[in-house]
């Protein structure tokens, strides 16, 4: 167990790379409660949210999910939630454990007239259901039988609403492989985690930790908050361009992103390999024939892939030279490889 | 709960080292260390003629999620390293005791033995009593 924002948090179960591959080849079940849900209601909900989000909250139906990073007013990512539409006026944003209380503050900061926001995030738990055999074990729940049916059928970054103890079940995870996010009030989650656990034993399921979360996410190029994703660095310098609306006639950090956009990004996320049988962990400096370059935000070995995989921030120019990570003081080559190291299976 | 051997001596920082006939000696991590780091991925060690010196780092050990220094429990000079981890580094995981031991050496000084824990000294570090 480890300390995750003040969360007592499961690193692993039985082993890391075992329930890494779990999750690849059958299912693993996560408890991911940690994560924040801030509710929206209101006519000015969703004036609000489009105002911080820079992805397209006003392009969403009932029923489906956004990914979204909020920036700040220089372009630097505050955090990257999920939106969830309930309907025009009831909205979910799920955060990261550790942004929780500052994204709360930050919203209220920004609430738009007709708009309540409340923190849900001590009344909602969440399990993630995640890996090939997640729809089928999810059929078989006992607890959430009343909706297998609809979440059977279910696309990706949509969700069914529950009733009672079941916020929603979403088709949505962090890992790159199909699944699901089921939303519960706390009292629920125990009997929610036994009743999948027994559904899914004889399909391989088991449960997997933050460790085998983190591992997960990076082979398939998933950014990490505070790893990736920081206030520092802007969502076009980190891959994330896709979820920035320049057509959106403002949003908080619009102008800096615009100019960016316009100017070129100073830095650029990039994958590579390590050369060596080392691993270059967070925060391991950079260089480019022999200067100074950025900084390794994620790396290491990648259990499905079987090689020693980074991210780096680095200066654009430096993209293309000959690279290097300085692992305990000394130089070890890193050859650039193509993002993502593996592709998402999630929306297959 | 993680196994200790009682005929081992210990340091502080996890290592093991067990005292062979003719001045030659043993070196791998415990059973808890092993435990502490989980899936080891690969590891650095010195070579052959190598000369490790009492409590300075001799190589490091990487799991997925962190990496660890060795330090070595006695001086001496690297005989034989354990090639084997190369390949199959969670060896080390899976017997730290035997297989997955890292380095044997010939010692220089055997009263060198005397400054590390005993295995019931390391189990109390652990916080572990029998």
């Amino acid at each position: 167990m480890v300390d995750f924002a003040g969360w007592s948090m499961p690193l692993q179960y039985d082993g890391l790379i075992k329930e890494h591959e779990r999750v690849r080849s059958a299912a693993g079940l996560f408890d991911v409660s940690h994560m924040g849900e801030l509710f929206f209601h209101g006519s000015g909900a969703l004036a609000t949210l489009d105002n911080l989000a820079t992805n397209d909250v006003g392009a969403l139906t009932d029923g489906q999910v956004l990914y979204t990073p909020l920036c700040n007013d220089a372009g630097g990512v505050r955090d990257d939630v999920l939106v969830y539409r309930m309907d025009a006026a009831h909205f979910m944003m799920v955060t990261n454990a550790a942004n929780t209380a500052k994204i709360l503050a930050w919203s209220r900061q920004h609430l738009q007239p007709g708009t309540q926001l409340e923190d849900g995030s001590e009344d909602v738990a969440l399990l993630a259901l995640q890996g090939p055999r997640s729809s089928e074990i999810l059929r078989r729940s006992r607890l959430l039988a009343p909706w297998a049916q609809r979440v059977g059928g279910l696309a990706y970054y949509h969700f069914v609403p529950g009733a009672e103890d079941v916020l929603c079940v979403s088709r949505t995870g962090y890992t790159g492989e199909a699944g699901y996010e089921i939303y519960v009030r706390p009292r629920l989650a125990g009997d929610l985690w036994d009743d999948l656990c027994t559904q899914g034993s004889d399909l391989g399921l088991g449960p997997a930790g933050l460790g085998a979360r983190d591992t997960l996410r990076f082979e398939v190029g998933f950014c990490l908050y505070g790893n990736e994703l920081t206030e520092d660095a802007s969502p076009l310098e980190t891959g994330l361009s896709w979820t920035v609306k320049m057509n959106k006639p403002r949003f908080i950090g619009r102008e800096a992103l615009a100019l960016h956009r316009q100017q070129g990004v100073p830095r650029q996320l990039i994958g590579f390999e390590m050369e060596d049988r080392v691993i270059a962990r967070h925060g391991f400096e950079v260089t480019a024939d022999g200067r100074a370059a950025g900084v390794v935000t994620s790396g290491t070995f990648a259990p499905t892939l079987g090689r020693s995989l980074g991210l780096a921030l680095v200066q654009r120019a430096d993209a293309a030279a000959r690279l290097h990570v300085v692992v305990r003081g000394r130089d070890v080559p890193a050859r650039r490889v193509a993002l993502p190291f593996r592709a998402s299976l999630a929306n297959t | 709960m993680p196994y200790i051997p009682r005929q081992l001596r210990y340091t502080q920082e996890h290592e093991w080292v067990s005292l062979e006939e003719d001045g030659m000696a043993t070196i791998g991590i415990s059973d808890f260390a092993q435990g502490e780091l989980g899936d080891i991925v690969f590891v650095e060690l010195p070579q052959e003629g190598d000369k490790l010196v009492q409590m300075e780092s001799f190589g490091s050990i990487e799991a997925v999620k962190t990496v660890s220094d060795l330090f070595a429990p006695v001086s001496g000079d690297v005989v034989a390293v354990n090639h084997q981890l190369v390949d199959a580094p969670m060896l080390i995981n899976d017997s730290p005791y035997d297989d997955g031991w890292l380095v044997k050496v010939r010692l220089h000084d055997p009263r060198e033995l005397e400054r590390l824990l005993t295995a019931e000294q390391y189990g109390e570090q652990i916080g572990q009593s029998d």
